[in-house]
């Protein structure tokens, strides 16, 4: 395969596109939101980080996790013990545990600052491991990854409820005085948090685009297409995939850890099933094998959520499943590949009209004599998953 | 001695409802490599189908045998329905499937909760399934015992039915071998929409029996699906003795977990247990050879 060329247009247009994204987070949100909508924006921040990860793993890797709440809820409950701990203060014991009861040992391990932000970026990561590596390893792939994944989500949470006396059961653990030190009711603290939020997920935006652009995003995509064939020409698809997982797994959790402060609860029905599920529909919205779509999709199902689900919740859960029908079955590419698609043809006009065809969302099905590599390949541009044009049966015979 | 009875018997049966819902998922699963998330619901509307048959025949037996049948053309409609509008379309994107059907359970629960309501609704249990039988001195409830029972039934008639009719052949030679089924003239599209009423249908049946054991309201079908799910990866696709081992299996499994540590810890002992047998046979206990690599 021909490495990714990059002209410096599209290079230019990615550029701008972060630092409009950047301004709008820093600059124009401060100042236009009062603080409650700000909060609000802070949570879906969050939220966006795990979409970003699933981007990463299922749009460009081909792997579909419905377990992200997983690593969300690891990452979110190491984040609270930690904050109950220092609210506590040393030796303390957090209130809603029962007096008598001895401290969990696993409490303990969180209760130094830099153990607790290790912990948050290591345990969802090691778990992501041991789960992705075994299972990759034996070739258990597409439908049978996600259901297990689904199911990892499902026992999680009720694993969580049952552990009433130390992680506060299906209440969760809420009520946090402080975080590192800086008081949670302070506006001017609550802005940090924000600020936090937002540079985060830029950085992670920006490791995803980095790793797109390596050798290895290619690697990725190619065993998204074709793991077979990656494994005949040497390399283990088992590490390229599980390196994806992984790095998905930690977004969710530092997304997790960040979502405690910014919301003051968390509880297992952050984490189970159906909230691992809808972390997915922002992703799918938004265009799960671009670089914004995960993001831009998934801050405007959050907030599309949040402000009709307060009011209309059943109408809400119809839109919630229309948007899955729909999106998925008549626009796979998300609502981003629109957009790129109008933007590609119009680029396609100046130069040869080689890739052309109406409706293939795939410039690299022109590629293969290595004739001209699609123009704006680098940012958003990597054909989708699940094509219909073309693809792989990964049943191989059928 | 009893302990370990009581909790085979809750093995059993736990692992004969799993078949129920498990046996439909993997026809359609096996056959068509859909992952039908609205599976559940169909359940649920099964379930529901009971419900109102109920309300509609005074005699709690009869309605009970009249539900039956009636829940598995219900599950069926509803799978054929949405064969014919949604999944056919996506049958070269298996992924999709499973998110397109998600949001469809999401439509058909909130459905269910706007006519039925939220609470869950009384199903009455026939009197002659109301009680215990004492098996080798440890109760079984009878309702329990006409799970066991119905889901073999259903097994052993679609076995017969893949074994010995002519409907039966062209499935399995659907599954087996989809291009060389349509070359030899079989009408592939036709025996996928056959194969998913049956399947779903199965889900109805399902439904039903839950009634008896469990409560019917909107989310019935959720608590199930993932462990059906599981039943499936474990079995293997394309053959129903693989989801029947593996439904008694996990099912009797998870009764001793639940019964030795807890039931929330035995769901993740559960899914150990099939990350660790997945390792040994990714394929799961049986599968139909193919020659894809894959």
């Amino acid at each position: 395969m021909s490495a990714v060329v990059t002209g410096l247009r599209p290079r230019l247009v990615g550029l701008s596109g972060y630092a409009v994204a950047a301004l709008a987070l820093f600059v124009l949100a401060p100042l236009v939101l009062t603080d409650f909508r700000l909060r609000l924006l802070a949570q879906f921040l969050c939220l966006a980080m795990v979409a970003v990860g699933i981007g990463l793993a299922w749009g460009r890797g081909g792997m579909l996790t419905l377990g992200q709440g997983v690593f969300f809820g690891l990452g979110a409950y190491i984040m609270a013990i930690h904050l109950q701990l220092s609210d506590a203060g040393p030796g303390g014991r957090p209130s809603f545990m029962v007096t008598g009861s001895g401290l969990p040992w696993w409490w303990e391990l969180f209760r130094h600052p830099v153990a607790a932000v290790v912990g948050i970026v290591a345990v969802p990561a090691l778990v992501a491991f041991v789960l992705g590596y075994a299972v990759f390893r034996r070739k258990v792939k597409g439908a049978y990854f996600a259901i297990l994944s689904q199911a990892l989500a499902s026992a999680f949470a009720l694993l969580l409820i049952s552990q009433q006396g130390t992680i506060g059961g299906s209440n969760g653990l809420s009520n946090f005085q402080q975080f590192f030190g800086f008081v949670l009711n302070d506006p001017v603290n609550r802005r940090m948090i924000f600020f936090i939020c937002a540079g985060v997920l830029l950085g992670m935006v920006a490791v995803v685009h980095q790793l797109m652009r390596s050798r290895y995003g290619e690697l990725l995509t190619a065993v998204r297409d074709g793991e077979e064939r990656v494994r005949f020409l040497g390399y283990d698809p088992a590490l390229v995939k599980v390196f994806a997982y992984v790095v998905a797994a930690v977004f969710a959790g530092v997304g997790g850890a960040l979502f405690v402060p910014v919301v003051g609860i968390i509880s297992p029905s952050n984490v189970g099933v159906v909230p691992s599920i809808g972390f997915v529909i922002g992703v799918a919205v938004g265009g799960r094998a671009t670089l914004l779509g995960p993001v831009l999709g998934s801050l405007a199902v959050s907030y599309a959520g949040s402000t009709l689900s307060a009011e209309f919740e059943s109408v809400w859960i119809y839109l919630q499943g229309l948007l899955f029908i729909l999106v998925v079955s008549f626009l796979p590419g998300g609502v981003v590949s629109l957009v790129s698609d109008r933007w590609r043809r119009r680029t396609d006009k100046g130069s040869d009209d080689t890739g052309d065809e109406p409706g293939g969302a795939g410039g690299s099905t022109g590629g293969e004599a290595g004739g001209d590599p699609p123009p704006a390949s680098a940012a958003a541009e990597v054909p989708l998953v699940d094509d219909p044009t073309g693809q792989v049966q990964p049943g191989g015979v059928r | 001695m009893d302990a370990v009875l009581s909790q085979l018997y809750a093995g059993i049966s736990l692992g004969s409802v799993l078949l129920l819902i498990a046996l439909g998922l993997s026809l359609t699963f096996g056959q068509m490599g859909v992952i039908n998330m609205a599976h559940g619901e169909f359940i649920m509307a099964g379930a529901y189908t009971a419900f109102v048959v109920q309300q509609i025949f005074s005699d709690v037996g009869l309605s009970l045998l009249v539900s039956l049948p009636l829940a598995f053309v219900v599950g069926g409609l509803l799978g054929v329905l949405l064969e014919v509008t949604l999944i056919s379309r996506l049958y070269h994107r298996p992924l999709d499937t499973l998110l397109v059907t998600w949001g469809v359970s999401l439509i058909l629960q909130q459905v269910a909760r706007d006519i039925f309501g939220a609470p869950a609704v009384d199903v009455r249990a026939p009197s002659w399934l109301q009680g215990n039988v004492e098996i080798l001195g440890a109760p079984f409830t009878t309702s329990r015992i006409f799970i066991v029972v119905l889901s073999l039934v259903c097994v052993t008639a679609l076995g017969l039915v893949l074994r010995y009719t002519p409907l039966g052949r062209r499935i399995r030679a659907v599954v087996q071998a989809r291009g060389l089924a349509e070359t030899s003239g079989i009408a592939t599209r036709t025996t996928d929409r056959i194969t998913f009423f049956i399947g779903s249908g199965l889900a109805g049946v399902a439904g039903v029996a839950l009634t008896l054991i469990g409560s019917t309201q909107p989310y019935m079908g959720t608590t199930y699906i993932v462990d059906a799910f599981l039943v499936v990866v474990v079995g293997g696709i394309g053959q129903i003795k693989g989801a029947v081992i593996a439904a008694f299996a996990l099912g009797t499994l998870q009764a001793f977990f639940a019964y030795s540590q807890s039931v929330s810890t035995a769901k993740v002992l559960l899914l150990v247990v099939v990350i660790v047998f997945l390792q040994v046979r990714p394929q799961g206990l049986f599968s139909v050879r193919t020659r894809s690599l894959a």
